[in-house]
């Protein structure tokens, strides 16, 4: 498991610049081209059909063209960081992905609407419903974020628990490996009927995601500690309290975060299905209510919302992560 | 150099009395010591050498208190050994920091695990002093080179101000400038403290150019073969004549006729 985290997020790691210091950011004179070509289409070409705010799309591709031109004057002068630099040909990729999409749909009007949603569509729903959507995006995080801590706390404590006493070990392991391996959702019937609100119900269901991997990987790690650490704590004097705090839980961590990010991504997945199902409110509320009103622009911009917010939790975890193991050696940056 | 402050206490005397130990291996005793019989006065540096895999390092963790013998009993300045101490402490082949401590947080591992940091804290300071990592007091354990590891370790042992340093081929993995240069290390603190120190090591050369004494162990089951004086000064060299005998005695004790 841990192999398997490592290769995805390496994947998605951006690789480091290797741009000299003060030479010209080609890609940058490019990429404020492309941005200002991509404005051209949007601002001079008509719409095949009536949308609204096509000039402010227009307009906001003519800033990002703007500040990328002058991001690329500045660079003569002076070096510009080297994750701005990197990230040039993504600009490139972008000006043209978003001139793509909105010459086959509003320009061309090739796709099915309203399945498919013009760019302008969906930054209409961000000028006209951003109220609705920052909410939503507050009442999942106030579901998540307490639900993931709970499962995250309580599987972390199971963990150390099995990984250092065997009592606890023969009557915790064969639960953990009977229930585990079930997907939380599953528990889901039997949830939303023994707990009193949708919200405890979906607290519960959430934590149990986290719980899971948090507990395995703990467990794991704890269980994975050389001996040798043990031996040197006690011949200098150590009680077993110290050598589960000081000595095990540590050399732990790295397990244990491994665990965490994947209850993260579980927590995700519980907390949308369980917006959808119960809870009446949340992103996964918001799509769900969107979709039913064919609003498919709406669902696109939640759809985008979630992958934002989603995405800077795990970076968020990933930040605490490299401060707290900033002792070892080549972590993996997100 | 700096002496550690703290009362510099006398070496401990050890004595192994007549221990015999077995590992069960796939339910099988399998004996690794026989009828061990070993006095070790305070203040002593003594080596063992055997052949590998004889159960030398099986009668450190006896020593140490991290495993109890089969039969027969080790004692500590007269007292029975139950269970591992800070005055005894042991010095691994590998340096076993703990790669999420600096290095002075490892040194400061013993006192911290008895609660005595707050009394004793410049003694983690004057260790590091004494074999030279001040520098990298700071420096997390990927960051140092191997010797310099095995000196934060040595560090860590006398920061608790042992009676008796157990040393397990301690400087088996480093490289051979460095190898010389630890073992006079060694030897300038085991001078400056007066500790006993129990050595097990391959290189017969080390036991000679280090110990006082130094016990040749049979093959497993170990027994003593033999118990050699070596009464040579220090500073001593590798080319002196009388060194060389002893270690042509050795060898061919451990059937290594050269």
């Amino acid at each position: 498991m841990d192999a398997l985290t490592q290769t995805y997020t390496e994947e998605v790691a951006p690789r480091r610049a290797s741009a000299a210091r003060g030479s010209a950011w080609r890609l940058g004179w490019l990429a404020a081209f492309a941005w200002a070509a991509t404005a051209a289409v949007i601002l001079g070409w008509g719409d095949a059909d009536d949308f609204e705010r096509t000039n402010l799309l227009g307009e906001i591709a003519v800033a990002a063209g703007v500040v990328i031109l002058g991001a690329a004057s500045v660079h003569r002068f002076r070096a510009l960081p080297a994750g701005l630099r990197a990230s040039g040909a993504w600009l490139v990729a972008l000006a043209i992905g978003l001139c793509g999409w909105e010459i086959i749909t509003a320009k061309l009007d090739l796709l099915p609407r309203p399945f498919f949603a013009a760019p302008q569509a969906i930054l209409e729903v961000f000028t006209d419903d951003w109220a609705r959507l920052g909410e939503s995006v507050l009442r999942s995080l106030w579901l998540l974020i307490p639900s993931y801590l709970i499962g995250a706390g309580l599987g972390f404590l199971v963990g150390v628990a099995i990984g250092w006493s065997r009592l606890a070990g023969y009557w915790m392991h064969p639960v953990l490996r009977l229930l585990g391996p079930v997907p939380a959702v599953a528990w889901i019937p039997v949830a939303f009927f023994v707990f009193p609100t949708s919200r405890s119900a979906s607290t519960f269901l959430i934590a149990l995601a986290t719980f899971f991997p948090v507990a395995v990987l703990t467990w794991s790690g704890v269980a994975a500690v050389s001996s040798a650490f043990y031996d040197v704590a006690r011949t200098m004097g150590a009680k077993p309290w110290f050598l589960v705090r000081k000595v095990a839980v540590p050399a732990a961590m790295p397990s244990v975060f491994v665990g965490l990010f994947m209850g993260l991504g579980a927590s995700f997945s519980v907390l949308v299905v369980a917006e959808m199902l119960g809870v009446k409110a949340g992103l996964g509320w918001y799509m769900q209510w969107a979709q039913g009103w064919a609003a498919y622009g709406n669902m696109y911009a939640a759809l985008l919302v979630m992958a934002l917010m989603c995405s800077a939790l795990i970076t968020l975890l990933f930040r605490i992560r490299d401060r707290l193991l900033s002792w070892q050696k080549g972590v993996v940056r997100w | 150099m700096v002496a550690l402050q703290a009362a510099v206490q006398a070496g401990l005397a050890l004595d192994v009395a007549n221990v015999s130990h077995s590992f069960s291996l796939a339910g099988q005793p399998l004996p690794v010591l026989e009828h061990i019989n070993l006095r070790v006065g305070p203040g002593e540096f003594v080596a063992l050498v055997g052949p590998s895999g004889c159960g030398k390092s099986s009668l450190l963790r006896l020593v140490a208190g991290l495993d109890q013998p089969t039969t027969g009993a080790v004692l500590a300045d007269g007292q029975t050994i139950t269970g591992p101490d800070p005055s005894r402490v042991l010095m691994f082949q590998d340096p076993t920091l703990y790669p999420w401590r600096t290095v002075r947080a490892n040194a400061a591992l013993g006192l911290e695990a008895r609660g005595e940091l707050r009394r004793y804290g410049h003694r983690v300071d004057e260790a590091l002093q004494l074999v030279g990592l001040t520098a990298f007091a700071g420096a997390y354990p990927h960051q140092i080179s191997g010797g310099m590891a095995q000196r934060a370790s040595l560090a860590r042992a006398l920061v608790n101000d042992p009676g008796l340093l157990i040393l397990d081929e301690p400087l088996g993995k480093l490289d051979s400038l460095t190898r010389l240069q630890m073992q006079s290390e060694l030897l300038r603190i085991w001078r400056d403290r007066g500790f006993t120190a129990l050595l097990v090591t391959h290189d017969v050369e080390e036991a000679l150019l280090l110990a006082g004494r130094v016990i040749v162990f049979s093959e497993r089951p170990a027994r003593i073969r033999a118990d050699l004086t070596v009464e040579l000064p220090y500073p001593r060299h590798r080319d002196d004549p009388a060194l060389t005998g002893l270690r042509r005695e050795i060898l061919a004790l451990l059937g290594l006729e050269s």
